[in-house]
C-alpha cells in the first residue's frame, strides 16, 4: 500500500507544515506547564465561582516573571561563558 | 491485480488525488495534536482539582466534593485562558526585539 507516496514539492510542503505544527505544539506545552505552575502559586483559596481578589493578576504576573527568569538565566549563563573564554584567552 | 491499484497509474486525477491525500494527512496531524493537548490539559486539571477538592478521599465523592470539582475545573480552564493570553501577548511583544531569547524559552 503506497498511499503515502508524495511528489517532492508536496513532501516539502508537508515537512514545513509539520514543523509549524510542532512549534505550535511546543507553545501549547509551555502554556499548559505554566498554567499548572502558576495555579499552584496563585490559586490558594478553595475554587469559587470566580477568581478571588488578586488571583487573576497573580496568574499573569506569574507568566511574565517566569519569562523574565528564563531570559535572565540564559543571559547569565552566556555571560559566565564569555568570562570563562576571556580567562582562557588571558592565560 | 485488483481494480483500486489501477487508479494510481492515471495521471489525470493524480494531482487532485495528491492534494486530497495531502489535506487528509494535514487534518489527521492537526486533530491528533489537538487531541493530545486536550487530554494533557484534562489530566492536569484532574490532578490539580483532586488535590484541592478531595483532601481526604472517603468511600465516595460527596456532593460538596463534586461542587468543588465543578468550580475548580471552570477556574482551571479560566487560568489556562489567562496564562495563554499573557504568554501570547508577551511572545509577540518580545519576538520583534528578542527573537533569539524568545526561541530558547
Amino acid at each position: 500500500m503506497d498511499q503515502l507516496q508524495f511528489d517532492d514539492a508536496t513532501k516539502k510542503e508537508l515537512a514545513s507544515f509539520l514543523e509549524r505544527e510542532q512549534a505550535h505544539a511546543r507553545v501549547n506545552d509551555s502554556i499548559r506547564n505554566l498554567t499548572g505552575m502558576c495555579w499552584d502559586k496563585c490559586i490558594t483559596s478553595t475554587p469559587g465561582s470566580r477568581f478571588a481578589r488578586g488571583e487573576e493578576s497573580c496568574l499573569s504576573n506569574c507568566v511574565e516573571r517566569f519569562l523574565d527568569t528564563s531570559i535572565y538565566i540564559v543571559t547569565q549563563v552566556q555571560r559566565q561563558q564569555q568570562q570563562l573564554l576571556q580567562a582562557q584567552g588571558d592565560s | 491485480m485488483p481494480d483500486f491499484f489501477k487508479t494510481s497509474s492515471h495521471t489525470q486525477d493524480s494531482a487532485q488525488g495528491t492534494n486530497a491525500r495531502k489535506e487528509a494527512v494535514m487534518n489527521s496531524i492537526r486533530s491528533e495534536l489537538a487531541l493530545v493537548n486536550v487530554q494533557e490539559l484534562i489530566n492536569k486539571a484532574t490532578e490539580k482539582c483532586f488535590a484541592k477538592c478531595v483532601p481526604k478521599p472517603g468511600t465516595s465523592l460527596t456532593s460538596s466534593d463534586e461542587a468543588c470539582l465543578a468550580r475548580c475545573l471552570d477556574r482551571y480552564m479560566e487560568a489556562f485562558t489567562v496564562v495563554s493570553r499573557t504568554y501570547t501577548a508577551r511572545i509577540s511583544r518580545e519576538s520583534s526585539q528578542l527573537r533569539g531569547a524568545a526561541a530558547e524559552i
